[in-house]
């Protein structure tokens, strides 16, 4: 699945749409405090994509729920969170309620979910521009028309009416963006937005939000754990693992040259339709608990580099290693080959060797794209090797 | 719409059908002999052998049954052995009582259980929740007769401000029904409402937590759009069955919480002339006719009170089609 390439209509340097800075999440539970994002600084520019990548549980989606004030309330959030140059976190509930739901909006995961059943999906789409914009209950209508129209759902006129079980996931998908882009916001955050669907409408989700950024010159964060989409759709990239950033950058320059062995790992996971029949590599060992996370570099463990006791009691910093492009780690590999292509030779990680032992998840979520007959094959097999 | 609720209405005649063949044969296994009930103590055996004839009960026992239903088709449920009077008439008159205190229960009920279960849920873990759950576990708890009893101790004896028992029709006499009405709908109202409570609050904490609700809030509506909105339409859906299920069991007599009791219980300690009063003194009297006619209508409010409930849950729920 490869969505082409936008480029963006705005230049670079902008003020940023949306700027984290040292953000931190600790969720009280009931085994004791988890830090689920610890220390997490990126911005996005207006029209411009920022994809937040990382494993199930590495604090992406947590990260924006907790800068627009959507945290559990188990929460404490610690940083500072601008939104179109507004402080957030200062801001008092109410206010914040409106900055966020005027100038940002969200496409969650699961369109079977999102959507409310018992209310019609017109009066869903735009009934936030009654409390944002002041619009009258015909004129929300009126809008929601022309937004079903915009994100290509058939008869918007007639459909406007229609309950969200009528229609099919891709299509509910497509009204929950008509939904996040209804008060025109600034910024789209669309978290794992495809990942409920099937690929061939992942692929037409894809391409829907990308148009629409180049239309309305929206920022959009993407959340993902689908490598194949990030390249497709973002400028700027950023890995997260264990609640922290381990690599960021402009998104040729991270695909191009990973320098954490957690991103190289990860583009070596990746499923490649040249490559069926191979066994799918995948990364040992299971994602660090947030109630229990190391002193030092919390994916030392699996690490396939594995440094010195200097890694596992030490955070190594987030250092720059070309102008924009910074990784987390002791040793960088800013030069090694692109594990993207191929499978990884000799002096990469080799993340390949043998089955995933130990159950971890294979990174990049499964069948996510391309070749997901393997990946199941793959499973049935050490099931059998279970038993 | 129209086609759902005959094809219901139908199907409820099959299911009144199979209530008057086990009621009937529970009867037949009932001890003691109703024509020797009926004569007291003293009688000859030409006395007996004519009032076994003319209440039918010498025939077989399926000549019995089919004669039953054929005369309940066109609204004859026999006459009481005690009285004479014919069923459905004594059942009737019976029927204003029962509902008048089983509604007024509910209302009562929901008007303290839907806020505080609402309440309860929104804010859970405050002191509004917290009070509210140790009211529904005291609530069900504690049996209706004994608040019933409680209730009478003082509001009647102590205070003397409401009747201690007795019954006033509500078309004669409002006032008067209503301070009559007082003290038996409110010690059953009390075990409905914690059982409302209870169930209304884990139904609206489980909306609260569908994603959804989460994109409400990521809207930026405030909070009461978000609650009355999205949480609560969907939250009452479930709702709604268990209080058509409180108003049917009421009715009925039967209560969820205590099997034994409810309101024939109820009726029995206020002296209140309803359909439970009316089955316990079938079952004191062995009255037959009266006990099954009790029954019959017992189970055909049920009946229609299950078909009301679907009606509003398609009415509530637009996945719900009707056919």
């Amino acid at each position: 699945m490869n969505a082409p390439v936008v480029p963006s209509p705005r230049a670079a340097g902008d003020a940023p749409v949306l700027a984290i800075d040292d953000l931190t999440v600790t969720l009280g539970t009931r085994n004791g405090p988890a830090r689920a994002v610890a220390g997490v600084d990126w911005s996005v520019a207006p029209g411009r994509t920022l994809a937040l990548v990382g494993e199930s549980g590495s604090g992406k989606s947590m990260t924006v729920l907790a800068a627009t004030g959507l945290a559990p309330r188990s929460a404490t959030v610690t940083g500072r969170v601008r939104l179109l140059g507004r402080e957030l976190t200062t801001m008092s509930e109410p206010e914040r309620r409106r900055w966020r739901g005027r100038h940002v909006g969200f496409v969650f995961q699961d369109p079977m979910t999102t959507l409310n059943p018992v209310l019609t999906v017109g009066r869903q789409v735009t009934e936030a521009c009654e409390e944002h914009l002041g619009m009258s209950r015909r004129q929300a209508r009126a809008r929601a028309v022309e937004l079903l129209d915009l994100v290509g759902i058939p008869a918007p006129d007639r459909r406007v009416d229609a309950h969200p079980h009528q229609f099919s996931g891709g299509m509910r998908q497509r009204v929950v963006i008509a939904m996040a882009l209804a008060c025109e916001p600034e910024l789209l955050i669309a978290d794992e937005p495809t990942t409920a669907l099937d690929v061939t409408t992942q692929a037409q989700i894809v391409e829907l939000v990308a148009d629409l950024r180049r239309r309305l010159g929206t920022a959009v964060v993407w959340i993902t754990h689908d490598l194949g989409v990030v390249a497709g759709i973002a400028d700027t990239v950023a890995v997260m693992y264990g609640g922290r950033i381990v690599e960021q950058g402009p998104v040729d320059a991270v695909f191009g040259a990973p320098g954490h062995p957690y991103t190289r790992a990860l583009l070596a996971a990746r499923p490649r339709p040249g490559a069926a029949g191979e066994e799918l590599a995948a990364i040992p060992g299971a994602p660090p608990s947030p109630l229990a996370l190391p002193d030092g570099c919390a994916f030392w463990p699996r690490c396939p580099v594995r440094g010195d006791a200097r890694c596992a009691h030490e955070l190594p910093p987030l250092t720059p290693i070309t102008p924009g492009h910074r990784v987390r780690t002791f040793y960088p590999l800013p030069d090694g080959p692109s594990t993207g292509d191929g499978p990884s030779t000799g002096d990469g990680p080799s993340t390949g060797d043998g089955p995933s032992i130990g159950g971890g998840p294979s990174i990049g979520g499964g069948p996510a794209t391309g070749d997901g007959r393997r990946v199941s094959g793959d499973r049935e097999q050490l099931h059998r090797e279970d038993r | 719409m129209g086609r759902f609720v005959l094809r219901r209405l139908l199907q409820s005649v099959v299911v009144l059908l199979g209530v008057t063949l086990v009621v009937f044969l529970l009867l037949q296994l009932v001890p003691g002999d109703p024509v020797r009930v009926a004569l007291g103590t003293r009688f000859d055996q030409q006395t007996y052998d004519a009032l076994r004839e003319r209440s039918g009960l010498d025939r077989p026992l399926v000549v019995q049954y089919l004669s039953y239903v054929g005369h309940a088709l066109t609204g004859d449920l026999g006459v009481s052995f005690r009285s004479g009077q014919p069923v459905t008439t004594i059942v009737l008159e019976r029927l204003p009582a029962t509902l008048s205190l089983a509604v007024t229960a509910v209302l009562l009920a929901l008007l303290v259980a839907f806020p505080l279960g609402v309440l309860s849920a929104v804010r859970s873990g405050s002191f509004v929740d917290h009070a509210a759950r140790v009211f529904s576990q005291f609530g069900v708890s504690v049996p209706d007769f004994w608040t019933g009893i409680m209730g009478i101790l003082l509001f009647a004896g102590v205070l003397g401000w409401l009747p201690p028992s007795g019954y006033v029709a509500l078309t004669d006499d409002p006032a008067g029904w209503a301070s009559h009405v007082a003290l038996p709908a409110t010690a059953v109202g009390l075990v409905t409402a914690s059982i409302l409570t209870r169930f209304i609050r884990s139904s609206v904490l489980e909306v609260l937590a569908e994603d959804y609700v989460r994109t409400a809030e990521a809207k930026g509506l405030r909070r009461r759009v978000v609650v009355v909105r999205h949480v609560l339409r969907n939250a009452l859906i479930p709702v709604v069955t268990v209080v058509g299920v409180q108003l049917a069991s009421l009715v009925g007599g039967v209560q969820l919480a205590s099997l034994v009791g409810g309101v024939i219980v109820i009726e029995v300690l206020f002296a209140w002339p309803g359909i439970g009063r009316l089955t316990y003194d079938a079952v004191q009297a062995r009255d037959y006719p009266v006990l099954q006619g009790a029954v019959l209508f017992v189970a055909t409010l049920f009946l229609l009170t299950n078909l009301l409930v679907d009606v509003l849950y398609a009415r509530l729920d637009p996945r719900i089609r009707l056919r």
